[in-house]
């Protein structure tokens, strides 16, 4: 039974990092890497089960939360910066222009 | 004891940040130099008390969830000097600069000696997420084009690492039930020749999450546009420290207490460790920009530092530590001479600096004695650090390995010595006739880089004999 | 019965996270995002972790929507070569390729469930409170917390200062 939650980790996973690879947006970057930290989270909460420890289990989710939160924030002052510069979300008019 | 590491730093930032007046702007800048010099010489005293016990093992110093013991003390040492050097060379920017970048270097010290001293994989990740988030600002506080490409790309690459070290523990912690360093060992000890498919699946991700925040080839994508796309000082701090006491530190202790008997994880490491070395070594010869030259450098030389650790053996280990310490101290001085290059004459190519030695005798000699130490010439003390590790290399067995390092060595010396001689010691061309030696700033802080490089080479053989006495040659 | 709630719950959760892939406007995709982790808290506190799905529902449904509405706001441009870019690329690659991925992992994946057995470590003798667990055991992460909190206020004050003057 709980295998399957298993399998919606996985898909998670690789919904994330596949759309992380081919997308072209900066901020649907950080729409990836958000569903790739609720992968995780439905990992630890599978595990803090599974051992019987939910006490750690969730202080790590609550940690890892906070600490996403912050490193967003942190990403969406970067991109408006980069969109002052250069009113482009584009990632390939960011690299190219540095030639 | 090793909370005041922690709580110094904090102190610091909180005072600075309550009595906010004109005149605490003004004192930020001495109030940030007194904090490393104080880390300083804490650490340093910790050498001192650590080194007469030196093959016991045992913690030191030993609070609730932190501990210190001599390879530690040897980085917090490493992490205040870099610090120290970072600050003299921003002596002479403006002052609201000056206040914020001293704040942000009291977060980054915050975060890497609690990398440095915690017992705890998931500890682990918060003060590295601690030291990845004030570099990010770091990187992007120039706000120019160039420098945002580097942060952002810096921030991407990390959080992909955070995820695969995430559920690496999350998996060790399923299968362990958890976190601490010490049973983690433990329990892999007891369970080191029939390792599960859920253990090498952990191992794997583990691996590649620590390579990425590490910067070995092949993840090291983001390395070169991070360092020599920002300010001088972040790019020493950076260079220094930043990646080496977050990410290899994470290594090597791991490799140390977690996972010492496990064969794969060592052999793994071992050959991304000679990968890098050839590869940062290649990549550097077709770099035309000074600082991303010495960026790929460094990466090739963090190789050195990877490959022996994966020995196991303490002679390993101490090679590596003390090529970490080396490191830190000659790519510091590369930085810093490179940045008085450029903030002279405002280059930043390789191809056009031609016979500077002339005009700027201090640069030229100190970076002829950084370039010699990373090509690692006796006395110096690159040399010593690089024997070690390949005399580590060759007593465990991995001896195509330590042929090719040694072959790397070489290939770095000529290079350098091309290099040197033409951006100093050669013909001067007529624009350059202007350039006057490089501010104090600058001239202090390489001179003590260079100083220290030469005697920790030259009084590096009392050390040796010390531990001949013990028995470890 | 509890069971098959937990199946449609997750099923629901991959739907959601393959729209938020999928949809042409930034925008829905974010809402998209925000119903993926309020399906996520429902999960959470259907296995008895409830202190860790309220944190869930608050931050990542709310306050991480709000900072991607104020990005997208804020760098909106009206010039139509990027609302093209903003829309994503061709109908090929968004709509066909990602579900065809996920079915053939799912087939692999529930074909090959009998032959996963995982171990598992044994529950401790003593169990704590999330409480004591937080604020007593792990209170190292507490101050790792705090100082990456202080991090990002500098972050956020630095990166947008200048704006105005732009």
């Amino acid at each position: 039974m709980l295998s399957i939650i298993f399998l919606t980790v996985i898909l998670l996973y690789i919904i994330g990092f596949y759309y992380l690879v081919t997308t072209r947006n900066l901020i649907r970057i950080l729409i990836a890497m958000e569903v790739l930290t609720k992968g995780l989270t439905l990992t630890l909460i599978y595990v803090g089960k599974v051992t019987g420890q939910m006490a750690t289990a969730q202080s790590m989710v609550i940690t890892l939360i906070i600490i996403e939160v912050v490193v967003l924030a942190v990403a969406a002052g970067i991109i408006i910066n980069i969109f002052n510069h250069t009113d482009s979300l584009d990632v390939r008019k960011i690299s190219r222009k540095k030639e | 004891m090793p909370t005041l590491f922690v709580l110094i730093p904090f102190i610091g930032i909180v005072l600075l940040n309550l009595l906010y007046s004109q005149k605490v702007k003004n004192l930020a800048y001495g109030a940030v130099l007194l904090v490393t010099l104080i880390q300083l010489f804490m650490a340093g005293s910790l050498i001192f008390e650590c080194a007469t016990n030196f093959f016991s093992s045992v913690e030191i110093k030993y609070f609730v969830h932190l501990s210190i013991d001599l390879y530690a003390a040897i980085v917090l040492f490493t992490i205040g000097l870099i610090s120290l050097i970072a600050l003299i060379i921003r002596r002479y920017a403006d002052k609201d600069e000056i206040f914020n970048f001293s704040q942000l270097i009291l977060i980054i010290m915050i975060g890497m000696n609690g990398t440095v001293m915690v017992t705890d994989i998931f500890s682990l990740y918060v003060f590295l997420e601690v030291t990845s988030v004030a570099s990010f600002v770091l990187i992007a506080k120039k706000k120019e084009l160039l420098a945002l490409n580097g942060s952002f790309k810096y921030l991407l690459m990390s959080s992909i690492a955070t995820i695969m070290i995430l559920s690496a523990v999350a998996i060790l912690f399923m299968t362990y039930g958890t976190l601490s360093y010490a049973e983690l060992g433990t329990q892999l000890n007891a369970a080191a020749d029939s390792l599960s498919l859920q253990v090498i699946l952990a191992i794997i991700c583990l691996v590649t999450g620590l390579s990425i925040k590490a910067g070995l080839v092949p993840f090291h994508m983001w390395v070169p546009d991070a360092y020599s796309q920002s300010n001088s000082a972040v790019s020493i701090l950076l260079a220094g420290i930043v990646t080496k006491a977050g990410g290899i530190y994470a290594i090597l202790r791991l490799l140390m207490v977690v996972f010492p008997h496990i064969a794969l994880i060592s052999n793994v490491f071992a050959f991304i460790g000679i990968i890098t070395i050839v590869a940062g070594a290649l990549l550097a010869l077709t770099q035309n920009e000074f600082k991303k030259m010495l960026a790929y450098s460094s990466i090739s030389q963090v190789g050195y530092i990877i490959i022996g650790a994966c020995c196991g053996t303490p002679l390993g280990f101490l090679g590596a530590f003390l090529h970490f310490f080396n490191h830190a101290t000659f790519k510091s001085l590369l930085f810093v001479n490179s940045a008085a290059i450029e903030s002279r004459t405002g280059i930043k190519e390789l191809d056009k600096l031609e016979g500077l030695g002339g005009r700027m005798k201090v640069t030229a000699g100190t970076s002829a004695v950084a370039f010699l130490s990373t090509a690692g010439i006796p006395p110096l003390s690159g040399f010593w650090s690089k024997v070690i590790i390949i005399i580590a290399l060759w007593q465990v067995g991995y001896i195509p390995y330590a042929i090719i390092a040694l072959l790397a060595s070489i290939l770095t010396l000529a290079y350098f010595l091309i290099l040197q001689r033409k951006v100093f010691f050669g013909k001067q061309s007529a624009e350059f006739d202007h350039v006057k030696e490089a501010n104090g700033g600058f001239i202090s802080a390489s001179m003590i880089l260079a100083i220290i490089t030469v005697l920790v080479g030259i009084a590096f053989p009392f050390v040796l004999n010390f531990l001949k006495i013990k028995g470890l040659f | 019965m509890n069971d098959i709630v937990l199946y449609i719950l997750l099923g629901l959760l991959v739907v959601s996270a393959v729209l938020t892939a999928m949809i042409k406007n930034t925008l829905k995709a974010v809402i998209a995002l925000a119903l993926a982790s309020a399906i996520l808290t429902v999960i959470m506190f259907m296995m008895k972790a409830p202190l860790a799905a309220v944190f869930e529902l608050s931050v990542c449904a709310g306050l991480v929507t709000a900072i991607f509405v104020s990005t997208i706001s804020l760098t909106d441009s009206p010039d139509p070569d990027e609302q093209q870019v903003m829309r994503e690329k061709k109908r090929l690659t968004r709509y066909i390729f990602l579900p065809i991925i996920i079915i053939i992992v799912a087939g692999i994946l529930l074909i090959a469930q009998p032959a996963l057995n995982f171990s598992f470590a044994a529950p401790p003798a003593v169990q704590s409170t999330v409480q004591d667990t937080i604020w007593h055991t792990r209170n190292l992460d507490i101050a790792g917390q705090i100082i990456v909190i202080l991090a990002g206020v500098f972050g956020v004050v630095i990166l947008f200062k200048e704006r105005l003057k732009k």
